[in-house]
């Protein structure tokens, strides 16, 4: 399968790729790693007409202590969050998470920026995200703002950043001796979830859903639930409750509206054991 | 047609410039361009690993990257593997352990193998087995092409591609 013709242009910079993404607006798509653009524009789901290839932003891959958060360059490859040790001693959720994207091949060219701006409802990192109640940074022609997690993920694919906007960095708050677990279902291990669950735990509880939904989604009848003092079994009874689940080869929605309960009661008890 | 790219690859330790369309992807440029088809072309959409390539040392899928991303770099195949008649140490292993049976899936599977033992040096069975979870063989198993890669990375100072 090849993809429909584009022009390639290649950005030195991040203002480079904003000046080149003003210019060409909903016809360009960025290239960083190329892991969920390329399979589309392969199948022809996609056909930007305009490639910005931001692949070779160095400076936009590292991972940062920032204080009370740590700071994930939007072009930092899974492979590398997953061995980052900044991140396995404070976020160790996202770093454990990572390691479980697609396969190694894909984990060393997928990047973290990538996959959270395509906003896959199917994909790991951006759930985990959610979970975390992490903060993305976005640039644009009128200069750099926050999105919490919470507002980014607008529909299926879509998410809050403008056409004329780049994701540079992802913040996930340090929340020490938090209890977490990642819970991926699928029957191939290479395969998305079929559901997955997300879950950190430390006073307050962050619970998000994977493939449960047209985005990412924060259980929050599942988090209320657990600030009232329900047990774990308890407050994953609510797990399905405002999920709108697809329905397709691998499960029924109502096949994902049971197993979303067995996971997220599985997530809270490792987290618990963990915490 | 769109506007044509020049890239510089660096394929199996020889130095190459040509001018591609910028959707050409890695697999065809090293299949079609370069005539080496050792590198398979099995499912098309990122999941088989048939066509897998390393890139700078990391294995990766080939069929999807673009040539134009790979500019500048290093690839190596499945023919840059062995030194002149000596096979590398993983395609010994293959062989030694019978680590295949039609095969097709074989040039990928040395690859992922290759990248994998460069990062885990002395793995565990079961790391094994995650390690190689982008490569399906759907003839033979895992079983010997397990074997194999545990036997290769006893092998003692196995170059590393």
């Amino acid at each position: 399968m090849i993809p429909s013709a584009f022009d390639y242009v290649r950005a030195a910079s991040v203002d480079e790729a904003l000046a080149q993404l003003a210019e060409h607006g909903d016809e360009a798509k960025l290239l960083a790693g190329g892991h969920s653009l390329l399979p589309l524009m392969k199948l022809r789901l996609a056909a930007p007409t305009v490639l910005i290839d931001i692949g070779r932003l160095r400076d936009l891959s590292y991972v940062r202590d920032g204080g009370n958060h740590v700071a994930v360059g939007a072009l930092t490859r899974h492979r590398d969050v997953e061995i980052s040790d900044l991140l396995r001693a404070e976020v160790p959720l996202l770093a454990h998470t990572a390691g479980l994207v697609g396969d190694p091949q894909v984990r060393h060219r997928g990047t973290i920026g990538g996959s959270v701006a395509h906003g896959d409802p199917a994909s790991d990192l951006p759930a985990v995200v959610l979970a975390l109640g992490g903060t993305l940074v976005a640039r644009g022609p009128g200069g750099e703002r926050e999105i919490a997690a919470g507002e980014f993920f607008h529909g299926f694919l879509e998410t809050a950043l403008a056409p004329d906007e780049m994701l540079t960095e992802i913040r996930l708050p340090k929340r020490p001796g938090a209890g977490w677990s990642y819970q991926k279902f699928n029957r191939r291990a290479q395969d998305w979830a079929i559901v997955g669950v997300a879950a950190v735990r430390n006073g307050g509880a962050g619970v998000a859903l994977v493939n449960m939904g047209s985005t990412p989604l924060r259980a929050t009848a599942v988090e209320q639930a657990l600030a009232s003092g329900a047990s774990p079994a308890d407050a994953a009874a609510h797990a399905a409750e405002g999920t709108e689940p697809p329905d397709d080869l691998n499960g029924s929605a109502d096949y994902r509206r049971h197993l979303v309960q067995v996971l997220v009661r599985r997530a809270l008890e490792e987290a618990g054991a963990r915490g | 047609m769109m506007t044509a790219v020049r890239i510089t690859l660096t394929v199996n330790g020889t130095r190459h410039d040509d001018d591609v369309e910028p959707r050409l992807l890695l697999v065809h440029y090293l299949r079609e361009t370069r005539g080496l088809t050792g590198t398979n072309v099995g499912c098309d959409t990122t999941s088989c690993g048939a066509c897998t390539v390393l890139l700078d040392g990391e294995s990766v899928k080939s069929c999807t990257v673009l040539a134009v991303q790979a500019d500048g770099g290093e690839v190596t195949t499945i023919e840059g593997l062995a030194s002149g008649d000596a096979m590398h140490p993983v395609q010994e292993a293959f062989r030694e352990h019978h680590g295949l049976q039609c095969g097709y899936c074989t040039p990928g599977m040395v690859m992922a193998a290759v990248s994998f033992l460069a990062e885990h040096p002395d793995p565990s069975e079961d790391e094994v087995r995650h390690g190689l979870e982008g490569n399906l063989c759907r003839c033979t198993g895992y079983h010997n092409i397990v074997k194999a890669v545990m036997a290769a990375a006893k092998t003692p100072a196995a170059p590393r591609a």
